[in-house]
């Protein structure tokens, strides 16, 4: 009993490991792998048109980047907004950090959008709650 | 079951032999379908780990000794709660308690992050599952702890539980110290695949923060709930005593600390990026050495190493980790170096740093205190014992510091302040500590301790600068809302979670230090013998010994349980009766040993205590019992003497009938029963721990309010709310002029 049962899961644990490989083998006529594509086994995220491998890897890994930088620039505007309310800026000092954090955030808004292509909306972290 | 879970073990480690290679192979090539079979590997040893800690766990409820483990440390009579526990109470058990955490624990991020930090991810994935392979390792190969070992002939009934260990804080205890070890390792992970990937930018820490900070919070309950225990069931009258096996959990909790202040400026200012990953990686490492410190025995002795089979392969894991992580950050040192600059010392930044600095230095000497003896003794073969006092000449002003800075942190702004700001904030939390200060002199003792004094002072400067953030925050937001003081606090919090989280935790820890200097400090404690009748005075409160108490459990066939031993006492004050105190002392039959007498059996196991204890807000009043049996040894010798002999006067014919035995088992209980009652009847005197220790309470209220501020700091903002949070930066809180994401133009006017 405890041998069949032994088989059963060593049986399971092969069919879940090897899912990703055995849909990938099945998918083999698509062309080369792409960065997010199916062939990842899981849901794929709304990933760059095709281009070179390498480069629409570079670009997805530094949009990331972009788009955590993003969230880190809005949450430091917040507590600058914050910080003024409960009186620890000067209405000078306020004025002056939050201009110079929008312009930071400008630039990071800029930057994404030359590297995401046209017509692709804004995309938050994929089952990120991090939003303070 | 037990061969199932031996070969689920080496099911488990093959799969993460398999997981490793498969994602490094579809790291280094691309391919990610082997990245994704790789992150299968994980979820496919976290349901392996649950079957294998279900069929341990089954066996402990079933009482099945023919698993080792089982009968080393369970009975027939340990109660259900304790069968459960007694998994991870032996060295086989806690080791699959830590695989199956960090199985846990690993399937939860890479969950979280399938679609997310694409590169890191597989590294990372390599790491956890080479800890997991480690510790699966040490339960497989024949040299180390397999809980699944099952012996030919198992005993009738089984070892029971350490005494000790009957305690459910105890029981509680491992898997909230395992859990945040566990958790460690997921930042250190994607540390290590943040440098081998060179992506050092703050995604990584994103999403991995609110696993240091979970891993903060469960080794700090874990910590509590061992302090709790020492205090309530050892015996001592103390809740630290600096013991390796505390400041085992102490270091990592000390280093994440300051992980998850400093990361704060990481993610907004791009600096610090050396240290972080230094930190992070020397808490994984400190986590590691933790598990190896309680587990090997090593700082009893040296020798110890070499006899524990852990010993070296423990070594050889946190030599790879320090080796490996210094080695990676000098070969990425280009792509660490700081986006920005300190602004300013009159800045948020310039007090964590300041903070991040203290907390490691106290680590450093913790370190360095607890590993002396070892290292004394490998070197001068002289082994040198130290205690509190070698820790306090050092830990006490780091730890007023931290204190100071602590109060510091939440009412001054990030990047710069004006010296006109800072007074404005300052002149409150000021003039509360300056307050307090000046009524502790005047109308206490207290300036005969001067570092608790300043403590006491520091702790109600942080407590008012946290109800003043805490007051104009609320007042900002009714101001743009309109809403009533409850619900613009409430609102407060829950949109600005990590803020006012960690100003919370930061009260929690002005008051639990608060407790501490005070109970420490100003404790009044006596070791007194009394006899019925007789009483002590401490602390002002006069404690008599009204009567003992006695109590013998039996088990379903007649044999000894446990002796408990007790006194009540009566405690008063300037003639006024204020509370009565209850205090045991359980003897647990000593089984094991076949030298000792078949009466003395019953008096000379292992022992627990039951503290008498009256906890206030203002004063705990604390006893417990201590007692010998010189008074009845002859008696209790005589005993051994007349059942050893009717024990050699059976026949072979005689032994074999249950009815015989169980005869003599009777009278033998009955004899012992006799004795113990002697206690109550003719009592002897018996010595009393008697301590009167303000504040206690304090500590324990104040690290639930610690543990609650990092609750508040951990949980996620529900999808609507952080909608509408991105609203309000769009439209900034407060009415000024908007700011909407993708209109270009109302950024430019702003900037």
């Amino acid at each position: 009993m405890e041998f069949l049962i032994l088989l059963a899961i060593i049986f399971a644990v092969a069919f879940i490991v090897t899912g990703p490989l055995r849909r990938a083998r099945a998918e083999a006529g698509v062309g080369p792998q792409l960065p997010g594509s199916r062939h990842d086994g899981g849901p794929s995220g709304d990933e760059p048109a095709p281009g070179s491998l390498k480069g629409d890897f570079e670009r997805a890994s530094a949009l990331a980047e972009l788009e955590a930088a993003r969230e880190a620039k809005y949450r430091e505007i917040r507590d600058t907004q914050l910080d003024f309310d409960t009186g620890k800026l000067s209405p000078e000092d306020f004025e002056a950090l939050d201009a110079g954090l929008r312009s930071e955030a400008l630039q990071i808004l800029e930057q994404i959008d030359e590297l995401r292509p046209p017509g692709q909306p804004a995309r938050s972290e994929d089952g990120s709650r991090e939003r303070e | 079951m037990a061969l199932l879970g031996r070969a689920l073990l080496i099911l488990g480690l093959v799969v993460c032999l398999y997981g490793i290679g498969a994602s490094v192979y579809g790291a280094t090539t691309g391919r990610r379908e082997w990245v994704a079979s790789g992150r299968r590997a994980v979820y496919a040893l976290a349901g392996l780990m649950t079957i294998a800690f279900v069929i341990l766990e089954a066996a402990f409820l079933r009482n099945d000794f023919s698993f080792n483990v089982v009968a080393g440390h369970s009975s027939t009579t340990t109660p259900t709660f304790y069968k459960m526990a007694a998994a991870w109470s032996s060295q086989e058990g806690s080791l699959l308690l830590w695989v199956f955490l960090l199985s846990m624990w690993s399937s939860l991020i890479l969950f979280l992050t399938r679609n997310r930090v694409r590169e890191i991810a597989p590294y990372a994935t390599a790491v956890l599952l080479a800890f997991a392979a480690f510790f699966t390792s040490l339960m497989v190969f024949p040299f180390a702890a397999n809980p699944f070992t099952t012996s030919a002939h198992p005993p009738l009934e089984g070892a029971g539980l350490d005494p000790l260990l009957l305690h459910r804080t105890m029981m509680i205890h491992p898997p909230m110290l395992y859990s945040g070890y566990t958790l460690l390792t997921v930042p250190f992970a994607f540390a290590i695949g943040a440098l081998i990937t060179g992506r050092l930018n703050s995604e990584w820490i994103g999403v991995t923060r609110r696993f240091a900070l979970a891993a903060w919070l469960f080794l700090g309950i874990g910590i509590l709930l061992g302090a709790r225990w020492s205090y309530t069931e050892l015996g001592w009258g103390g809740y630290w005593a600096w013991d390796a096996v505390e400041n085992a959990a102490l270091m990592p909790w000390l280093a994440c600390t300051a992980f998850i202040h400093s990361i704060m400026i990481q993610e907004k200012r791009g600096m610090l990026k050396v240290w972080n990953v230094s930190l992070i990686l020397a808490s994984g490492t400190l986590a590691i050495l933790g598990t190896f410190l309680v587990r090997s025995g090593v700082l009893d002795s040296i020798h110890a190493f070499g006899a524990s089979t852990l010993g070296v392969p423990f070594v050889a894991l946190i030599a790879t980790m320090v080796i490996g992580g210094v080695g990676l950050v000098v070969w990425r040192r280009a792509s660490l170096r700081s986006d920005a600059q300190l602004d300013s010392l009159l800045s948020r930044e310039a007090v964590f740093l300041f903070q991040n600095l203290v907390l490691v230095a106290m680590v450093f000497v913790i370190f360095w205190v607890t590993f002396f003896p070892l290292i004394s003794e490998a070197v001068t073969g002289t082994k040198v014992s130290v205690g509190p006092p070698a820790f306090r000449p050092f830990i006490v002003p780091l730890a007023l510091i931290l204190v100071f800075l602590s109060g510091v942190g939440p009412i001054i702004a990030w990047r710069r302040v004006t010296l006109a700001n800072l007074r404005r904030n300052f002149i409150f939390p000021s003039a509360v500590g300056l307050l307090t200060l000046v009524v502790l002199l005047v109308s206490t003792d207290a300036v005969a301790r001067p570092f608790a004094l300043m403590m006491f002072a520091f702790g109600a400067f942080v407590l008012a600068a946290v109800a003043q953030e805490l007051w104009r925050g609320t007042s900002a937001r009714r101001a743009l809302t309109g809403d009533s003081p409850p619900l613009a606090f409430v609102a407060l919090i829950r949109r600005n979670r990590r803020r006012y989280g960690g100003y919370i935790a930061h009260a929690g820890l002005a008051l639990m230090l608060i407790g501490v200097a005070a109970s420490s400090s100003f404790a009044h404690s006596s070791d007194v013998i009394l006899s019925p009748g007789q009483q002590a005075t401490v602390g002002g409160y006069t404690m008599r010994y009204v009567r003992p108490t006695e109590r013998a459990t039996f088990t379903s066939q007649g044999e000894v349980a446990k002796l408990s031993f007790g006194a009540v006492l009566d405690v008063s004050k300037h003639g006024r009766h204020v509370t009565t105190l209850t205090t045991t002392r359980g003897f647990f039959p000593a089984t094991a040993d076949p030298t000792v007498g078949p009466i003395s059996v019953a008096f000379n196991g292992q022992a627990d205590s039951s503290v008498g204890l009256r906890a206030g807000l203002t004063q705990d009043l604390w006893t417990v019992v201590n007692l010998n049996f010189q008074p009845i040894q002859s008696e209790i010798n005589r005993g051994d003497g007349v059942f050893t002999k009717l024990m050699l006067s059976l026949t072979p014919a005689q032994v074999r009938q249950p009815a015989t035995l169980g005869a003599i088992r009777v009278e033998r209980a009955r004899a012992i029963a006799g004795l113990a009652a002697r206690f109550v009847n003719h009592p002897w005197p018996v010595n009393f721990r008697l301590i009167v220790s303000p504040l206690v309470t304090w500590l324990w209220l104040g690290a639930i309010v610690i543990a609650t501020g990092g609750l508040i700091a951990l949980l996620p903002i529900p999808a609507l709310a952080r909608r509408r949070s991105l609203e309000g930066v769009r439209r900034s809180p407060v009415g000024a002029p908007p700011i909407a994401v993708g209109e270009r133009a109302a950024m430019h006017e702003s900037a």
